[in-house]
């Protein structure tokens, strides 16, 4: 279980970035997080992965206190930072250092089986198009078999088509062995189709406003009714989420966003 | 994966040699080109002086050239001067890259390191190199020490600045990749930074080794009694222009073949990389 106890982070600038932030996931669910330009999305991601420090507050996971990453936490950036001089393979392999050559050979042609990328093994990162590049970045994040996986928007860079494609497949890879996931995204409908639970958060200072359970049986189809009605569900309590900050802003409240 | 591919290689053959031929045409064809300009002038010059209308004294014809190095090589002289400027070099090149590459590692892993000595080497980098000569031979005296100092002085500088800008350009989000896979700090060198800095580093030690035939000329003009920089001040006094310009031509071959030597040897190491040259090698 991953539990987050009142996380606040302030940024050095004075920004509040996010504020008394409490949460917790149970072993397998899948949680989105959703919210406005500057509502401390991926300061709170970042805070898990344990790349930045939370200024006060409490992150655990399994009752371990997380302050640095975490073997048991992976995570997907919104680019897939492959590391251009290692092959396709090489890369996905990059977190199993510490198995044995002839496993690590296994565990990566799995991963690159599962994401539908064997052929491009011994390719260069420099020759993926954007989506295959974000499959290997998440084959590489899944090889090492992480508790949680933490997704940062990881899909935005990508046109809706390929987003698609990409969403059912992050669903068919996390029904093999479920993992936690915890995504930050700023689409309506992604949230949607993957989360069992929707937290809206409203910015400046980022923090909680609405939780929504979704509640619908997965494979989910996206044009069905009960589909739609969450999705406006999730829509109607984001722009509630973000009409406090139209006032603020107007007082010249807008600092630099911390992602969006 | 290597049945699809050979299945695409044979369709693709028959163009793909097509396109090979085109291609190997159009290098000769610029070699040709580029050729056409110092041949044609020599060929010019050595007709003129050939039928008298120069004695090619001053300026000596290629074959005069030619004959000299050719003379130069029988007695031995030239293998002689070779090694030993090659020596320098490779000594003076060797301090310089270990000298720099370590400064500039430390300075641009190390905020405060770098605080401290930067500012101290940006001022020592704007003194001409040449302008220590005098100092290091009070210090170091007038033979090999000297000269493979100054050649050390002019390498390190450029070996340096691309180390400290390779390490600070590296990419923070790369960084992080390897911080979520909890790499050590050696691990993080070895792994993520080294790998991300080499192609800045290859080519600075191809700027280091520039500089190092550069300043192996300087040096073995303040007073050398071998090597290729003596055989030119020798050309000089004795008034022998053919032997000054044979040794310019052993120069221009050694600095080339060297430069290629550190390219070839990187190779391997930036395949990665070298995007077009891999495609061509593919097709």
């Amino acid at each position: 279980m991953l539990a987050l106890d009142r996380v606040s982070k302030t940024y050095r600038n004075g920004v509040n970035a996010l504020e008394s932030f409490s949460v917790q996931v149970k072993l397998g669910e899948i949680v989105a997080i959703i919210g406005g330009s500057g509502c401390g999305k991926s300061t709170l991601l970042r805070a898990i992965a344990g790349l930045d420090r939370a200024t006060s507050g409490a992150i655990g996971l399994d009752g371990l206190s997380i302050t640095a990453p975490h073997e048991k936490i992976g995570i997907i950036f919104q680019e897939p930072r492959l590391l251009p001089w290692l092959t396709v393979a090489d890369n996905v392999g990059f977190g199993l250092a510490a198995d044995p050559a002839a496993m690590r050979r296994d565990k990566v042609a799995r991963a690159l089986a599962r994401v539908g990328l064997l052929d491009k093994a011994s390719a260069w990162p420099r020759e993926l198009s954007g989506g295959q590049a974000q499959r290997v970045a998440i084959a590489r994040a899944l090889a090492p078999r992480p508790e949680v996986l933490l997704l940062d928007e990881p899909f935005s860079a990508l046109d809706a088509f390929t987003r698609a494609d990409l969403q059912d497949h992050l669903l068919s890879l996390w029904e093999e062995f479920r993992p936690t996931l915890l995504l930050v995204t700023h689409d309506v409908e992604e949230a949607v189709v993957l989360a069992d639970r929707v937290m809206v958060m409203r910015p400046r200072p980022g923090r909680l406003f609405d939780e929504i359970e979704v509640g619908l049986s997965r494979p989910r189809d996206r044009a069905a009714p009960e589909f739609e009605a969450v999705k406006r569900r999730v829509l109607t309590s984001l722009n509630r989420s973000l009409d406090r900050i139209n006032t603020k802003a107007a007082e010249g409240w807008m600092t630099v966003g911390e992602g969006i | 994966m290597t049945i699809a591919l050979e299945e695409q290689l044979d369709g693709a053959s028959v163009d793909a040699a097509r396109a090979k031929a085109a291609r190997r045409a159009a290098l000769v064809w610029r070699a040709v080109l580029g050729l056409a300009l110092p041949v044609g002038v020599g060929l010019i010059w050595e007709g003129l002086v050939w039928f008298g209308y120069s004695n090619g004294r001053l300026v000596p014809p290629p074959s005069r050239i030619w004959q000299t190095l050719v003379q130069l090589a029988q007695s031995g002289e030239l293998s002689q001067h070779v090694a030993i400027t090659l020596w320098r070099v490779a000594a003076g090149f060797g301090l310089g890259v270990a000298a720099g590459t370590l400064f500039g590692a430390i300075a641009g892993y190390w905020t405060l390191a770098r605080r401290i000595m930067d500012p101290t080497l940006q001022a020592l980098r704007a003194i001409p190199s040449i302008a220590w000569v005098p100092l290091f031979i009070l210090w170091l005296g007038i033979f090999e020490q000297s000269k493979v100092a100054l050649i050390a002085v002019g390498v390190f500088f450029p070996i340096y600045l691309g180390v400290v800008g390779a390490i600070l350009a590296v990419d923070r989000k790369i960084v992080e990749v390897g911080r979520t896979f909890r790499l050590s700090g050696p691990a993080m060198i070895w792994r993520i930074l080294l790998p991300a800095v080499l192609p800045a580093y290859v080519v600075s030690l191809r700027a280091g080794l520039g500089l190092g035939w550069m300043f192996v000329v300087a040096a073995e003009f303040m007073g050398a009694s071998q090597g290729l920089g003596y055989l030119l001040i020798d050309g000089q006094q004795l008034g022998k222009p053919a032997q000054i310009v044979a040794a310019i031509l052993v120069f221009a071959v050694l600095g080339k073949t060297t430069d290629w030597l550190v390219e070839i040897v990187s190779k391997p190491f930036l395949r990665w990389q070298d995007s077009f040259s891999t495609q061509a090698a593919g097709s």
